[in-house]
């Protein structure tokens, strides 16, 4: 509605745009047809005749908006009077519709009638048409194709966006939360019906096998670094769905970041055990040269990138390396591990918003596992979790159950081929738990029950639950089981105490690979560090290889 | 805390988790969960955070759990941090307390292992300050958050569990002073936090040999305090400054260029500076040992530089 402030400048004003006004209401009119004009004319006219006589000010942006919304709602309602209802209102426009072609310009005569208070705004005059008794009509109305509902949409830089008379905020959350995908229940029964939701014999016992060996591994790594044989380690117990179902899903021309809670992915594209303890141990052989901790594993060769420790800090690099994919047009996607912690760090934020504007193929998987070290997930966000994020960056998001192999393979394995044949990102939440301690530097019972723990680690397995289904189906058997277990378990330990007996890494490579060839400042450097324990040898670790 | 009810505390974990380094602990217990705040994960948006609560009247003090997350925060502390005061006209403090577990640690890889003070010391506004002993832990805390500009309290993750017995009466360091630990007649060695016990027991060696170092703890990393090295300079003619820093740009080299333009005259041999290596720290134990100035480095260099 205009704003009525009656100044003297406005006065002038006023009056210079209703003259205004009045040249173009003439423009208008001759340039439309009948149903057209006679809303717009209305309107113009009207504001027109409410300048210049009710000294209301106007400027021309409110001038512009208010004739547009005008022409939808008087179209809308001088339609419905017309062809309804006999007009006591405009008596003398009467004549003007009967004949199409007739110039209305006899129309716009000045006069200021009690037709003129029925202005074809808002909700002002609704209230006078009661009392007039006529029939109110609503927006919603004009559902068919009519030249008076034309203009239902304004036209803004960022699209189209219809209007709405209804004052309602969005809510913060919806009533009900996004329902999390699962096809297996808690006891490997399955609970849907599609049989193309399932897995073949092959790749379902890979898919058991290669969880089991993860959390074979974890124990003995975790053992070792307990034992004071590593400095660190960081386990995936009740993640183990999540790791090998999606590195299942995904072709080794993927390009994997992780977080660090993903080593399953690795196992799955052939990381063998004995490079997993070398790069624990941080020996002379590991791939990390013994530069970065344990857990930082990282393989160009299986297009898994070398592990940060800063949290969210690969998503925006995922988000550069999905964009070069798009420049190459390769038939592949990169996905990027994260867990809810992650998701409050503001490069997780931008790496979606890119993501999105990009077209980039990137494939966001999330683990909500409720934990980041001791902060709840009620404290981390508000929001239904990660999945509704998606939405606010214009990303198609799904959440799925974590724990349920069956369920993250169908889902990461049609996000892939939605990201590279559609070319955009998607976004995954996967509902887990995080049974494991936050690393071998924290104890989880200090802020949580042992109970809860214990509750997730038997009742909702992803394990257990795989185990469950392909026992059923008569793939697996307890036999196989045990020699399975019994073999992993070899193959840790040895893997473990081969990794503990290798040389440590040479001096010289603390100083390679900071740069492409060393500059003179490191040479001096490393010159400098050999003359110290030459001089000094009794001070320095004596199992240094130089 | 507890004589200033505008204190508070936020952070990743400080709250009922105590902090990564226990450094909060029993705090949210004792003085609720609003001011011992729990944030999210977002190093940026939580420092800005503590800037906006500082100039509004709150004295917080944001914890960064390991120094090198602050990186994350750089824009927050460089952009608003330091220069608000300054280009509001003064009408804007903040007073802030940016503090966290700094420096190479026992293997925790290059990312948790940096040294953020030779990457602050340029931002203008800003004060650092770095603590070494207990004793001064608690007075240039307290000091830190007693003053109106945001200060930067540089801990360090090996240092956590040192013990001492300190006076039970208030006490307050002064930001800009530098401690004398150790007086002596033959050569200044100046250091400053983890370094300093390093230093001390090269200094053992070093009067075992028959040298008389001074060893001076900087503590203050901007401004330099120097009005106690000028003194000790003057004494003894000969400098050697021993950090943690890498060679490039870091306190260290700073420290060699502001001795060089004021006291210079007063020199008897060049400047020597004793800092780590410019790489990445590694996580393997026999590398990262090396990357850090050892006892025997420094009792070397005296030993040259009183030749």
């Amino acid at each position: 509605m205009p704003s009525a402030t009656a100044s003297s400048p406005y006065e002038v004003k006023a009056t210079c745009l209703s003259l205004q006004c009045m040249v173009l209401s003439f423009q208008y009119l001759s340039s439309f047809s009948y149903c057209h004009h006679l809303s717009l004319s209305l309107s113009l006219l009207y504001s027109s005749l409410s300048l210049s006589h009710t000294g209301r000010s106007l400027t021309f942006n409110n001038m512009a908006l208010w004739l547009t919304s005008t022409r939808r709602c008087g179209g809308n309602l001088m339609k419905k009077i017309i062809s309804s209802h006999p007009l006591p209102l405009f008596p003398n426009y009467q004549t003007t519709f009967a004949s199409s072609s007739s110039s209305p310009t006899h129309s716009i005569n000045g006069k200021k009638t009690s037709s003129f208070q029925y202005s074809f705004l808002g909700t002002r005059h609704y209230k006078s048409m009661h009392a007039a008794g006529e029939q109110i009509l609503t927006q919603e109305d004009d559902n068919d194709d009519s030249t008076f509902g034309k203009t239902k949409n304004m036209d803004l830089p960022g699209g189209k966006i219809a209007y709405t008379t209804d004052m309602k905020f969005l809510p913060g959350s919806s009533e009900e939360r996004v329902k999390c995908y699962r096809v297996l229940d808690e006891d490997g029964y399955p609970i849907s019906s599609n049989l193309l939701e399932y897995m073949s014999k092959e790749l379902a016992l890979r898919v058991y096998s290669g969880m089991v060996t993860l959390n074979t591994m974890d124990k003995f790594f975790y053992e070792a670094q307990r034992q004071g044989r590593l400095s660190f380690y960081l386990t995936s117990f009740g993640e183990e769905a999540i790791n090998l179902a999606s590195a299942a899903a995904l072709s080794f021309d993927d390009i994997v970041l992780a977080q660090y809670r993903e080593p399953g992915v690795l196992l799955w594209r052939g990381f063998t055990m004995q490079e997993f303890a070398n790069q624990c141990f941080g020996n002379n052989i590991g791939h990390g040269k013994g530069r970065q901790m344990p857990i930082h594993y990282g393989s160009k060769k299986l297009n898994y990138i070398t592990i940060s420790s800063p949290l969210a800090t690969q998503l925006p690099q995922a988000v550069g390396m999905a964009y070069s994919l798009k420049m190459d047009k390769k038939d592949a996607c990169v996905v990027a591990f994260f867990g809810d912690g992650t998701t409050s760090e503001g490069d997780f934020h931008a790496a979606l918003n890119f993501a999105a504007v990009m077209d980039a193929p990137v494939v966001f998987i999330c683990r909500n596992n409720g934990w980041a070290i001791s902060t709840q997930v009620t404290e981390q966000f508000r929001s239904d979790g990660v999945v509704v994020k998606g939405q606010a960056y214009g990303i198609p998001s799904i959440r799925v159950d974590g724990n349920d192999a069956l369920a993250v393979y169908n889902v990461v394995r049609s996000a892939r081929e939605t990201a590279i044949n559609e070319q955009r990102p998607i976004l995954i939440e996967a509902m887990t738990y995080r049974v494991s301690h936050h690393s071998t530097s924290d104890d989880s019972t200090k802020y949580r029950s042992k109970d809860v723990i214990e509750y997730w680690k038997t009742v909702h397995s992803p394990i257990t639950r795989l185990r469950n289904w392909v026992e059923r189906k008569g793939w697996w058997s307890d036999k196989e089981e045990s020699e399975l277990r019994a073999q992993t378990m070899k193959q840790v330990k040895h893997a473990i105490d081969e990794a503990e007996k290798e040389e440590m890494p040479l001096l010289r490579d603390m100083f390679t690979d900071v740069y492409d060839d060393l500059p003179s400042n490191l040479m001096e450097q490393e010159t400098l560090v050999r003359e110290t324990i030459q001089r000094h040898p009794k001070d320095f670790p004596k199992d240094m290889p130089l | 805390m507890e004589r200033d009810v505008r204190v508070c505390v936020m952070g990743e974990d400080v709250g009922h988790y105590g902090g990564s380094y226990k450094v909060t602990k029993g705090l949210a217990e004792k003085y609720g969960d609003l001011r011992v705040l729990d944030t999210p994960i977002a190093e940026n948006s939580f420092t800005g955070m503590g800037i906006g609560a500082a100039m509004t009247g709150l004295r917080p003090i944001i914890e960064g759990m390991n120094m090198g997350f602050l990186l994350l925060a750089f824009n927050q502390i460089s952009n608003n941090c330091g220069m608000l005061h300054y280009t509001s006209g003064g009408q804007f403090k903040i007073p802030v307390v940016i503090r966290g577990p700094g420096g190479v640690g026992r293997q925790l890889g290059a990312e948790h292992s940096q040294r953020l003070e030779s990457y602050f010391q340029s931002i203008p506004g800003i004060q650092m300050v770095a603590c070494s002993t207990p004793y001064n832990a608690k007075g240039l805390m307290k000091a830190a958050i007693r003053s109106d500009n945001p200060v930067i309290l540089f801990e360090h993750v090996l240092l956590y569990n040192l013990k001492e017995r300190i006076p039970d009466e208030e006490y307050v360091l002064n930001l800009e002073e530098a401690e004398m630990v150790r007086p002596g007649e033959h050569v200044t060695i100046l250091t400053y936090s983890r370094m300093r016990y390093h230093v001390m027991q090269a200094a053992k060696t070093l009067v075992n040999k028959g040298y008389d170092p001074e060893v001076i703890d900087i503590r203050s990393l901007k401004p330099f305090d120097l009005y106690t090295i000028g003194n000790s300079i003057k004494k003894t003619h000969r400098v050697l400054i021993v950090e943690e820093c890498m060679r490039t740009g870091g306190i260290g080299a700073s420290l060699t260029a502001a001795i060089t333009e004021n006291f210079h005259d007063y020199l008897d041999a060049p400047i020597m500076c004793l800092s780590s290596q410019d790489v990445p720290t590694p996580y393997a134990g026999t590398l990262e040992e090396w990357t850090v100035v050892q006892p025997p480095q420094i009792v070397a260099a005296v030993e040259q530089l009183c030749r």
